[in-house]
Parts: C-alpha cells; sequence; structure tokens
C-alpha cells in the first residue's frame, strides 16, 4: 500500500483496464453462449408438450424430433375460434401487454388483468398425420404466484388426457403437488363439459369414480382453486370456448 | 515440506476448523434458499467454489497495481464478471437447474465468502495459495450445503438426488414428508445445529464470553 500506487492517472488506469477486460469477458461469454441458451429454452417447452402430448416414451430422448414430427403449432383467435397467421415466434403471454393484442379480462378470478387476443395452440398428429389431441396452453394465479401449464384434450374436445404445470411457485409438498405424478394421472379421461357448460370441478373428498370431478391436493384448498379458476376462465367463452366448440382442427 | 503443509491447511482448513460457514457466518442466505434439494445445493456448492476461487487468482495476480482507494470496486467488478459467465454457462448446459438456482447464482456477487476472501486473502498473498484458498473456502461452503441439502431432501422428499429412498404416503409408500423441513428458513435450526455439533468437537472455536 504505497503511496506512489496512489496516483490519479495510475488509478483511473488501473480501473478503466479492468473494466475493459471484464466486460470483453462477460460480452464474450454471453454472445458466444446464447444460441445454446436459447436451443435450451425452447428445449424445455417443448419437452413440457412433448410430456402434455402423452410422447415421452416415443420421442425416448429425441425430444426435438419428436416434437419436429408430430406437433404443429397454430394461432387462433381466440374470440372467433379460427386460426389466423401471425409471426412465427408468437408468444401468447409476451403478447398480452402489447396493445394490439392486449384484451382486458373481466367478471373472472383467475388471478390477470389482460390476455392476449390470441393464442398459439397445439396439434399432436400421429404418423398418418391425423389430429389425436389438442394441446392448449392455459395459466392463472394459484396461491403465491401465477401457474403456468398445458392442458391437453382428446379430439372430441372434451375428454382431458394431461395436465401438465410446468411453472408454479406453489408450496412445496402441498400445492406444488399439481405436479405430482400420482394426482396428475387423476386427470386422464376427466370430461370439461356437459351440455356445452364447463363441468369440470376440481373438489375436496371428491367421488373420483365421476367423470366430471377431480380430487383436490389434501392440504391445498387455494391452489386447487386456483385450478379450477384456471379452468373455469380458458375454458369459457372468453377463453378456448368458441374454437372447442368450433372444432377448428377437425376442418 | 512446509510449503506443502501450509498448501494443506489453505486447502482443508475451512472444512471444519475455520468453516466459512459454521465459523464465521458468512453466506448464509444462499445456504438457507437452495437447499431444498440435494443436486441444486451441489451446483450451487460447485458454482461457489469455481467463482471464489478465480476471483481470488485474478485479484491475487493484479494484486501489486490495485490502488487501495478503489480496491472493492476492483474486486467487484472481478467477482461480477466471474459470476455473470458462470450463469451464462449454467443457462447454456444445465437449463433445469439454472432455473431453479434463479436469482441465488447472481447473488454470489453479494455472497460475503467470495469478497471476504479477496480482501483478507487474495489481497495479501501469491496467486496460487490464493487459488487454493478459494478453493478450499468454496469446499467449505459446499460441505455445509451437501449436508443440508442431505438433510432436508431426505426428510422433506424422501428423496435424495431425485431418487425415492423412503416412499411418500402420496405416492402410495408410508412415509410422511416432513414439510418444515422444505421451507427455507428450516435451514437456520439446521445450520446451528451443525454449529453446536462443530463446537462441541472443537471447543477451540466457541466465541468468549463478552
Amino acid at each position: 500500500m504505497s503511496a506512489k500506487k496512489e496516483t490519479l492517472g495510475k488509478t483511473l488506469g488501473v480501473v478503466v483496464a479492468v473494466c475493459l477486460v471484464c466486460s470483453i469477458i462477460v460480452s464474450g461469454s454471453a454472445v458466444g453462449l446464447r444460441s445454446l441458451q436459447e436451443t435450451n429454452a425452447k428445449l424445455d417447452q417443448q419437452s413440457n408438450i412433448i410430456e402434455a402430448a402423452g410422447l415421452v416414451e416415443v420421442a425416448a430422448g429425441d425430444i426435438a424430433g419428436a416434437y419436429d414430427k408430430y406437433v404443429e403449432e397454430r394461432f387462433i383467435d381466440l374470440s372467433t375460434g379460427e386460426y389466423v397467421e401471425v409471426a412465427k415466434d408468437f408468444d401468447m403471454y409476451k403478447a398480452a401487454k402489447q396493445d394490439k393484442y392486449s384484451v382486458k379480462v373481466e367478471n373472472s378470478n383467475v388471478g390477470f388483468q389482460y390476455r392476449s387476443s390470441v393464442a398459439n395452440v397445439f396439434l399432436v398428429k400421429d404418423d398418418a398425420g391425423q389430429v389425436t389431441r389438442i394441446i392448449l396452453p392455459v395459466h392463472g394465479s394459484g396461491l403465491w404466484d401465477m401457474m403456468y401449464g398445458y392442458l391437453a384434450l382428446d379430439v372430441d374436445g372434451n375428454t382431458v388426457r394431461e395436465l401438465v404445470y410446468y411453472k408454479q411457485k406453489e408450496t412445496p409438498g402441498l400445492g406444488g403437488e399439481i405436479q405430482n405424478p400420482s394426482w396428475k394421472k387423476q386427470w386422464d379421461g376427466k370430461k370439461l363439459f356437459n351440455d356445452g357448460e364447463v363441468a369440470i370441478q376440481v373438489k375436496k373428498n371428491a367421488d373420483s369414480s365421476s367423470d366430471y370431478v377431480v380430487d383436490a391436493l389434501s392440504g391445498a384448498t387455494l391452489t386447487s382453486n386456483g385450478v379450477q379458476n384456471t379452468l373455469n376462465y380458458w375454458l369459457g367463452d372468453n377463453g378456448y370456448g368458441p374454437f372447442l366448440k368450433n372444432q377448428t382442427w377437425k376442418s | 515440506m512446509a510449503e506443502t503443509k501450509e498448501m494443506k491447511k489453505v486447502l482443508f482448513g475451512p472444512l471444519l476448523d475455520n468453516n466459512p460457514i459454521a465459523l464465521q457466518v458468512l453466506g448464509v442466505c444462499s445456504a438457507l434458499a437452495i437447499t431444498t434439494k440435494l443436486e441444486t445445493a451441489l451446483v450451487m456448492g460447485l458454482a461457489l467454489t469455481t467463482v471464489t476461487a478465480f476471483s481470488n487468482l485474478f485479484i491475487s495476480l493484479i494484486r501489486k497495481q490495485i490502488p487501495s482507494s478503489v480496491r472493492i470496486i476492483i474486486q467487484m467488478t472481478i467477482i461480477a464478471s466471474l459470476v455473470i459467465v458462470v450463469d451464462q454457462i449454467l443457462k447454456a448446459y444445465s437449463y433445469e437447474i439454472s432455473k431453479q438456482l434463479s436469482v441465488f447464482v447472481g447473488l454470489i456477487i453479494t455472497n460475503c465468502i467470495v469478497m471476504g476472501r479477496a480482501e483478507a486473502y487474495a489481497m495479501k498473498s501469491p496467486p496460487f495459495m490464493s487459488f487454493l484458498d478459494g478453493i478450499g473456502n468454496g469446499l467449505g461452503y459446499s460441505l455445509v450445503l451437501i449436508i443440508i441439502g442431505t438433510i432436508k431432501e431426505l426428510a422433506g422428499f424422501g428423496t435424495l438426488l431425485g431418487f425415492e429412498i423412503l416412499p411418500l404416503v402420496q405416492n402410495g409408500g408410508w412415509y410422511q414428508g416432513n414439510g418444515l423441513l422444505i421451507l427455507p428458513f428450516s435451514s437456520f435450526f439446521l445450520i446451528a445445529g451443525l454449529i453446536w455439533v462443530i463446537r462441541t468437537i472443537r471447543p477451540a472455536q466457541v466465541e468468549p464470553k463478552g
């Protein structure tokens, strides 16, 4: 700590040199690794969709390959249920904040204020190109934060196959059990609509033999209510209702 | 020979004799938050060890050039750069885990262990010894994280590294997961218990009553 180190010029010089070297390293690593990171983020989303599609075993590790082969992404106008064309990298969660697509959510306790007028949906096809499942992105607030998931339906637009939550912050061990395989299994075969009305219920001590009832998570009433509100909203007329009634995927 | 002895002391001392969490009680906040699962604890330990080792190395390399009036800022710049690089690498090669660690990798920047070692050791010691000191302290931190992560994951979820050890009631087994141990603050109890055990073995670490 000698005095001669302390001249102003030297101090500035060292600071500038350190900053320069550090910024080169940081920007170098950020730019160099970006494509890998984007691939990862995409693969992560694809693997959730493959799970909802029930193709985990078919994919056998090759998520991207199976996704390209069996899954087709389409965009629908939620108010009419018809297909629309938008930019290829359209994201309904980002679009909810853009003036062009933003629609206010009214009379619902789903937990968010704005949604996009256009939604991404995923059609799962078999080897012959026939649609076998429809995957709808859904989200709604749970106890602590927004929960994001994919709801996979049969071609009849009524029978549930999977409800896969991929992003949630519920209490581990309680609400977090929405990701537990044994709870998720309950959804397989449940029916959403009865005479055109949303009939699916997440209920405590439910009679799980009923087609319209899923047993709520024990100790996580508010998370279960969140799942119920999410489904009520997204299956209703403001959500995928028109799309499911039209059965647009059959045309 | 004296050299190897010194090296051993620098490398392994922080594990038990001079553990950064248990004795110096540094870096507790990340130790509380990300020890719910053993896997995240391992990765966090690895990330912190890397950052501490290399920040010590680089700071020690230029320690004679660093003007003392701005030394803290220069240390921070180097540490922050390293942390960003580690964060980017994790995102690129271990996306799942980087999602779970979320903000805590970024928070290594403010982890007192990294800063503390840079200021207390690397500013005064040659590069290689500083590098070892960084690894040693990183390992000391990792050791505590691993112990706590093991206890929390086993008691809370009945698993270790995701493999089922105790079958949970929810999955048709017999073990009722301990909900308290899943929550971050339960690490306070575990770290306190660990400090108690270490100070019983090593009474020299007990602070004198003031």
